[in-house]
Order: structure tokens, then C-alpha cells, then sequence
């Protein structure tokens, strides 16, 4: 490729300046969150006496050891399921293309554009019908149900590209349906499995609407939506909810750097395939 | 749009309409948490209902006074500014990064890069919300960056002055979504064979002429999922909204996905709440599926 010299640099400049916009409210956070609690620091000034006791007061107020567990269980409640329904629907359209297939799919389809506040207020009154309001329920259920479209069509273009001489071998060898599902095709599907749980895992962990509505008790809520009630409760002491923004951050962050390439890659083919 | 799958219909494993079990557990879960609901939300649009008390058949009021309140219906309006920042701005400033640095992809900086521009999407919104409100505020680092530069005029509360705060949440999704863009751009350029600007070079095209002629044509798939991605994340905004602003001053960032919100679950108003959930659900549809025609490509 030819490239000139100026290019590149321009390039790099543009690049580093990007970066640096994309950190520095990290970097805000963090510095914002070592200043002594109810002050309001200036900018980007590093505290002339770190107050690193911040995090474990945060840690206390937002009662971060009860909002790990809880997350983890509405994320172990949604992912498991969703990743299961999703593959077993994309392999009846994709691959077995049951009768009426087309239409099945399109119904999904329609439903990647589905704005959640569009079903939030009928979703209130049938999930307090249920008698499910204010526990974790509240949460797993629904998302699981509107994470659908997604791992449906995530899961059938998957599925669409696996070559029907597999089914046919495996049927001459007298493998039945579930069979061939269970023991030839989720073993080959596990990259494309792979990619969908850590997205589902992230839009679970992140997620907001459902919990500030359906669940009033933060503790019972998902990280993103304890987050918000601890805004509300903390809002007028900054280094402290610096503090706990931070901490609410990092288990996501750790999750997104261990797993770093299949992350970026399930991400961009995500958005492609959403 | 799915698109039919060509010649591969004669040898499909057979399982006829039993294949369905396979798919009904999806369908059952998506049916009672997404379709039933969609179809209260417009059954509820015809009545007034404050949710507890007995429920009045109005028709098509609620629609009509969507329209004619100037309140409700500048929720909407706000909706469609932002997609000047969540869509616009990203993809405009996307395409002339990733343009920028399609020389340097495969340097160590953009390994780099590629982690650092992905944090954004890994946070949670709420999160992005707390931030950029303190980065926005009075003695916020956008106040001092601009004082540091001579512009000490402009300091304001960005997101407290009626003028501005709109502008000022826009901001914050187009940094949400900038890095999502410029790294789904990257990707597709990488795809374009080197050999179509290397003959644009040798006769003489500058990396102007090179963008228009060979890297926005080749980009046209790209392109249309990342303004799709963006376009639903600005007409469905809450979560940035309710954390920076709760939709004020006044009714300044009043946002769709709020004003329902606040409609269904303050104000008891259930009817009016479901018209603009509608208004909203047809309103993404109307401006994302015209834009499927750009990504079509028959794979699905």
C-alpha cells in the first residue's frame, strides 16, 4: 500500500487525540473520586491528600457485596436461557427451516427494532399480575423474552451457513432430531454461542429500564440500575458517587479486558448482525 | 430483510412441523413478554386509565392530543435532534478517523486503539450519564479545557442552561457511540482490495478524491448499520437522559422513552403513555427500515 509519511502521522495524531477524548472521563472519575467526600474538586487536580478510603465507604453505602451477588444471579437467571432458546429457534429456522419458517423469522427480526419503552407499561401490569414484581423475576423473565429477536437472529445466521450434507450423514447414521441438534450441531456452533452469551452478559449486567421500574429495591436490581438509585441517593457528594460509579465499573471492565479480542469481535459483528 | 435462500431447498433435513418444538420455547417467551405486551400497549392507547380505577374507551384521543400538546409532541422533536448527535456526528466523524488511520490499522497505536475506542460500549449508559454530568458541569473539565484555550466566555452549567443542555446530552451519546463507529468503518475498509488505491494513487487521486471514489461506495453496508445502530439509540434514548438531566430544564431534553416513563409511572396517565409508545415504536420502524434497503445483501 502506498502510504506517505505525513499521512500516517496525521493518522496517529488523530488516533491518539480520539483516545485521549474517549479516557479522559475515566480519568475524571478516578481523580474526582480521591478527593475528601462533599467537597466539589476542580477538573482534572489530583488531591493533595488522596483520600483512597472513598472506595471502601462507597463499597459500604452502595452495599456493593449484595449488588455483585444479585447481578450475578439475574445474569445466570437471563444468559443460560436466552443462549438456549435463541440456538434451539435459530436451528429450527436456520437449518431444519420448519414449515412457515419465513414468517417465524420475520416476526423476530421485527422485534431487534423494538424500542423497550414500548412495552414498558403493559409489561408493569402483567408482571404484577404475575405476582412477580420487586423480585429478580421481574427482570430475568422479560429480558429473556426481549433478548429473543436477538439470539434468534444471531443463532440462525449461524445456523444458515452449516452445510445439510452434516444432517444428512449423521441422519444415514440414524441420529434423530435432537440427536443431530445435541451431538453435531451446538458443538460446532460454540464460537458463534461464545460471542452471543458475552453480548447477553454485557446487555444484562448494563441494563436499566426494567430494574428501575419493576424492581424498587436497588438490592435486588442489576449493577447499571443499583447505579441509579445510588445517584439519587448520593447525588449531592460527588467523590463518593465517583467512587461508586467506579466500583460499578469495574467488574464490567475486568470482564471486557480478560476477554478483550472475542469481546471487540463479538461487539462489531453484533452491531453488523443487529 | 431476510432474503430466500436460493437452491438449497432440495435436500433440507425433514422434520416438518415437529421442528417447531425446537423453536417453541423462543416463541413462548417472546410472545408473553414482547408481543403480548406490544399489543396491550395498543389496546391501552385507546383508553383513559389512571391504572387503578375503571378505564374509558376515548378512540383515537390520545393520538390527537399527541400532536396538538406542545409538550408531548416536542419530546419527539428532541428525539430526532439527537439523532444529529448520536448518528450524524459519530458516522461523519468515523468515516474521517477510520479514513485517517486505514494506513496505520495494522500498527501496535490501533491494537491499542481498538480496546480503548471499545470502552464506551462496555459501560454501562448509566454510567456514561454520571460522568459526562460532572465533566459538564460548572467546574467541570469542559469548562476548564475551554478556559485554558481563551475561551473562558463560553463557561456555562451545560446541562442546567436551557440553550445548551440538549446539545450537551447529545454530546454524551455521540461519545458512547463514536468509537462503535469508527471501529465497524475500519473493518469494512479493511475489506476493500489495496490494489483499487494503489491504482487511484498511480493516476494521480489525493486521499480526498481516494474517499469519495473508492472508500464511501465500497463502505455503503457499513455505513447503513452503523447509522441504523445509532438512529434507534437516539429516538429510544432513556437511560443517559434520565441520569444527566431527568429531561430538564423545563422540558429542554425531554426524550419519547422519559415522557413515557414519567407518563405510565408518575402521572397515572396509562392511555397517553401508550400513545407515545406506539408513536415511538412506528417512528423507529418508519426511519430504520427505509435504511435496510443500503445494507441489504442477501446473506439474509
Amino acid at each position: 500500500m502506498i502510504t506517505n509519511r505525513r499521512e500516517a502521522w496525521t493518522g496517529r495524531l488523530l488516533l491518539g487525540l480520539l483516545m485521549a477524548v474517549t479516557v479522559v472521563p475515566f480519568v475524571s472519575l478516578f481523580v474526582t473520586a480521591l478527593h475528601p467526600k462533599g467537597t466539589y474538586p476542580s477538573g482534572l487536580s489530583w488531591p493533595d491528600d488522596p483520600q483512597w478510603g472513598n472506595f471502601a465507604d462507597a463499597f459500604r453505602a452502595a452495599s456493593m457485596g449484595e449488588l455483585l451477588l444479585s447481578s450475578s444471579l439475574i445474569v445466570l437467571g437471563v444468559v443460560p436461557a436466552a443462549l438456549v432458546f435463541g440456538t434451539m429457534a435459530g436451528f429450527a429456522f436456520g437449518h431444519l427451516r420448519v414449515p412457515g419458517h419465513r414468517i417465524g423469522f420475520l416476526v423476530f427480526l421485527l422485534g431487534l427494532t423494538l424500542p423497550f419503552e414500548g412495552i414498558i407499561t403493559p409489561l408493569y401490569y402483567q408482571v404484577r399480575d404475575m405476582g412477580l414484581l420487586n423480585s429478580r423475576w421481574a427482570i430475568i423473565l422479560p429480558l429473556i423474552g426481549l433478548f429473543m429477536p436477538f439470539s434468534v437472529v444471531w443463532m440462525r445466521a449461524h445456523f444458515v451457513t452449516m452445510p445439510d450434507d452434516l444432517s444428512e450423514a449423521a441422519r444415514i447414521d440414524g441420529a434423530g432430531t435432537w440427536q443431530l441438534f445435541w451431538r453435531v450441531h451446538v458443538p460446532l456452533a460454540m464460537p458463534a454461542l461464545s460471542s452471543l452469551g458475552i453480548l447477553l452478559f454485557l446487555w444484562t449486567w448494563n441494563h436499566f429500564l426494567l430494574a428501575i421500574v419493576l424492581v424498587d429495591d436497588p438490592a435486588k436490581r442489576t449493577m447499571a440500575g443499583a447505579l441509579g438509585a445510588f445517584q439519587g441517593q448520593w447525588g449531592t457528594d460527588i467523590p463518593l458517587l465517583c467512587a461508586g460509579a467506579l466500583l460499578i465499573l469495574v467488574p464490567t471492565l475486568a470482564v471486557f479486558l480478560i476477554f478483550q479480542r472475542r469481546f471487540v469481535a463479538a461487539l462489531l459483528q453484533g452491531s453488523i448482525k443487529g | 430483510m431476510p432474503a430466500p435462500i436460493a437452491g438449497r431447498r432440495t435436500r433440507r433435513p425433514r422434520a416438518g412441523w415437529l421442528g417447531w418444538l425446537f423453536a417453541a420455547p423462543a416463541v413462548i417467551m417472546y410472545a408473553t413478554f414482547v408481543l403480548r405486551p406490544l399489543s396491550l400497549t395498543v389496546q391501552y392507547s385507546l383508553y383513559d386509565w389512571n391504572g387503578i380505577g375503571p378505564s374509558r374507551w376515548v378512540g383515537l384521543d390520545n393520538y390527537r392530543r399527541l400532536l396538538t400538546d406542545s409538550e408531548l409532541f416536542s419530546s419527539i422533536l428532541h428525539a430526532f435532534e439527537l439523532i444529529l448527535f448520536f448518528s450524524l456526528i459519530p458516522v461523519l466523524l468515523g468515516l474521517f478517523v477510520a479514513a485517517t488511520i486505514r494506513g496505520i490499522a495494522q500498527s501496535r497505536l490501533a491494537t491499542v486503539a481498538r480496546t480503548v475506542l471499545f470502552l464506551p460500549q462496555v459501560i454501562p449508559l448509566v454510567a456514561a450519564g454520571i460522568m459526562w454530568s460532572w465533566l459538564l458541569s460548572s467546574t467541570g473539565v469542559v469548562n476548564e479545557v475551554l478556559s485554558a484555550v481563551g475561551l473562558g466566555g463560553l463557561t456555562r452549567a451545560w446541562l442546567g442552561d436551557l440553550g445548551t443542555a440538549l446539545p450537551a446530552v447529545g454530546v454524551i451519546g455521540a461519545w458512547v457511540l463514536v468509537g462503535l463507529c469508527t471501529l465497524l468503518l475500519l473493518a469494512g475498509m479493511s475489506k476493500i482490495d489495496p490494489g483499487l488505491y494503489e491504482a487511484a494513487r498511480l493516476d494521480g487521486a489525493g486521499p480526498v478524491r481516494e474517499f469519495f471514489s473508492i472508500t464511501l461506495p465500497s463502505l455503503r453496508q457499513e455505513i447503513g448499520v452503523c447509522v441504523t445502530v445509532t438512529v434507534i439509540a437516539a429516538l429510544a434514548s432513556f437511560d443517559i437522559v434520565y441520569i444527566a438531566t431527568q429531561g430538564g430544564p423545563g422540558n429542554a431534553t425531554m426524550v419519547p422513552g422519559l415522557e413515557i416513563y414519567y407518563l405510565a409511572f408518575s402521572e397515572r396517565e396509562i392511555g397517553m403513555a401508550s400513545a407515545l409508545a406506539v408513536a415511538l415504536v412506528v417512528l423507529v420502524l418508519a426511519c430504520v427500515l427505509p435504511l435496510q434497503r443500503l445494507t441489504r445483501d442477501g446473506s439474509r
